[in-house]
């Protein structure tokens, strides 16, 4: 074991995973070598790519036990295409498949009896949520699991660590030579952005749509040169699961005032000025924080350049608006948004590398100004948890959490000081997913705390009087309402790493005692 | 204080608890809690509710609690509310 960056033991070997690198630093892993590259391969012409079925695709495919697979996570909690793919690999017998997904939702539970009986033995994502979550938190995984943020996933596929063999990606308008994108049809979802990298980077790529539309399908934001297959079904996805309507402000009086605190800070910090960036969650607090910022951008006549990451009306609203110039979209969140980006040229779609990548000449993220995240625990280190609950099972996403904090010059956490009596500061969070090293402000319902490395903030937050604590003041604060929670067993068995995304191991899971 | 019949109290809302209060045979004070925080909290809950019972007099009782994550002084507020209408007395002690 070897005591990592943030003082987390890391073994130096890990069965079925190979050496592990422990995280050191934000920027300390320097790349080396070329990006990872496909197969090449020849089509003749006029030759058709369709298929008549998933199973006839997995034939055509060469699918073999042992063999990676991919798939995006844009039809979220709608999503067919898991669990119609996995079926069907498990009808045909082959074995000791490695999912490496995007990420996963509670509609694929299904996995689950596929794990227990050898179809799937290990999985490569960014989150897992339940009940797929305590199952694996209780040990049901034969080998390790591997999470990884947005960009560390795009980073891993494009340094082959990740190496995918057939990428199964759904898509809601597609043509019948494999040109496609996600903004039409009757389960449009908007940007592509994470299923763009498989497109890029499998060695096979089987596109599965419900609206087979006539050649050309355009635009093409994946196209014709990366699909060797095209499959028509009924129904890719539930849209009610997939994308919701306009989220709505929110009423929560609480998540208000988190807001409220929020852009006093922003205002407060000096970035908020003609020209910043700005990226943000759906969560209910973030999107007050949008709204509040909008009316303080109209009042002080402030214009951003761009807005980032997963986007909603409001963000939208500030592009027609003419707010900001505008947006980087790597996962549309309402229908707003996918129709934005079906129509407006300067709401532009971005893969998951452009996005978070830390190995290219420059990721989006690298590019903010001001972030606002949220968090399931916070140290007093500020190293923020999103994928463990505090009754340790794996249940969230890291998301693009980690790359976003690396790359912003503000980075927020919004977040309640009590959630249902858990404190949300701790001594210790239960897993590390972004090291406090990249997190500079906590805003609660309570009041904020800054990081002391960015001594700069303290100086402008004290001079504009914001409520300033230290942030084991506002742990006492916490603990003093909820009392201090028993520890959650843990075995020594580890059924998991949470990779850096630079690659290094920043935290290890383990299995849950006792759930 | 003497329990007379079933009493209530409280809500299944985040950061609330739901307390019913039963008379039993036994000569004990049995508790069945459901709670979202069992883990880290589930024995302080427990010995809360005993505590608080136990305080007015209480040696005999069934009590289902469904907890949401509510902090102490919900739970004793959720407890005593259902405990005076088991008993069906308004007999309050009110503090400051």
């Amino acid at each position: 074991m070897i005591k990592n960056g943030v003082g987390r033991e890391i073994p130096e070997h890990l069965e079925h995973i190979g050496n592990l690198i422990p995280y050191e630093s934000p920027f300390s892993i320097i790349p080396e070598g070329n990006k990872a590259g496909r197969k090449l391969k020849r089509q003749l012409p006029h030759k058709s790519k369709l298929v008549s079925s998933i199973k006839e695709a997995v034939r055509a495919c060469g699918l073999k036990d042992g063999m990676t697979i991919s798939f995006h996570h844009h039809l979220r909690n709608g999503d067919y295409i898991v669990n119609m793919v996995i079926d069907t690999i498990a009808s045909l017998g082959i074995k000791d498949i490695k999912l490496a997904p995007s990420s996963l939702n509670p509609c694929h539970a299904p996995l689950i009896e596929h794990i227990k009986n050898g179809v799937v033995t290990s999985i490569e994502t960014s989150g897992i949520r339940e009940p797929l979550g305590t199952a694996i938190s209780q040990g049901i995984l034969p080998k390790p699991l591997i999470i990884r943020s947005h960009g560390g996933r795009a980073r891993a596929i494009e340094t082959g660590e990740l190496k995918i063999d057939v990428a199964f990606l759904g898509v809601p308008c597609c043509d019948e030579y494999g040109n496609a994108n996600g903004f039409y049809g009757k389960s449009a979802f908007g940007s592509l952005g994470y299923g763009l990298v498989d497109a890029k980077y499998a060695d096979k790529v089987v596109l599965i749509t419900d609206n087979l539309v006539d050649y050309p399908c355009l635009p093409a934001s994946i196209n014709q040169t990366q699909v060797d297959f095209v499959v028509k079904v009924d129904s890719i996805g539930d849209p009610k699961g997939i994308v919701s309507g306009a989220i709505r402000f929110t009423k929560n009086p609480r998540d208000i005032l988190i807001a409220e605190n929020a852009v006093k800070a922003i205002e407060a910090s000096g970035y908020f000025k003609n020209g910043f960036s700005y990226q943000t969650g759906a969560a209910g607090a973030s999107l007050a924080v949008t709204q509040f910022l909008r009316e303080k951008m109209i009042k002080q006549n402030i214009k951003g350049s761009f807005a980032l990451g997963g986007i909603t009306s409001q963000i939208v609203q500030l592009l027609e608006e003419g707010l900001f110039g505008g947006i980087f979209d790597t996962q549309c969140f309402d229908l707003d948004a996918v129709r934005s980006i079906g129509e407006n040229p300067k709401h532009f779609e971005i893969d998951a590398a452009t996005y978070a990548s830390p190995f290219n000449a420059g990721c989006i993220a690298n590019y903010l100004d001001i972030l606002m995240l949220g968090a399931l625990e916070i140290d007093t280190d500020f190293n923020v948890n999103v994928i463990s609950g505090s009754d340790g099972i794996i249940s969230q996403a890291a998301g693009g959490h980690p790359d976003a904090a690396a790359g912003a010059k503000m980075s927020v956490i919004l977040a309640p000081l009590i959630r249902a009596r858990i404190p949300i500061i701790v001594d210790r969070v239960t897993t590390v997913v972004t090291p406090g090293e990249t997190v500079d402000v906590i805003v609660t319902d309570y009041g904020i705390a800054v990081n002391p490395r960015r001594q700069d903030l303290i100086e402008r937050f004290k001079d504009a009087r914001l409520n300033l604590y230290t942030i084991e003041e506002l742990k006492e604060i916490a603990e003093k309402i909820t009392g201090k929670p028993d520890k959650i067993d843990f075995t020594d068995r580890i059924i998991g790493v949470v990779q850096y995304r630079d690659g290094s191991v920043i935290d290890v899971l383990r299995e849950v005692k006792d759930i | 204080m003497e329990i007379k019949r079933i009493g209530r109290a409280g809500t299944v809302e985040s950061n609330d608890i739901n307390i019913v209060i039963e008379p039993s045979d036994k000569e004990d004070i049995e508790i069945e809690l459901q709670s979202a925080v069992i883990k880290q909290f589930g024995e302080h809950i427990k010995a809360l509710i005993i505590e608080i019972l136990r305080s007015k007099g209480i040696k005999s009782a069934y009590v289902k609690a469904v907890d949401k994550g509510a902090i102490d002084c919900v739970i004793k507020a959720r407890t005593l509310t259902a405990l005076y209408r088991a008993a069906e007395s308004e007999e309050y002690e009110w503090e400051v």
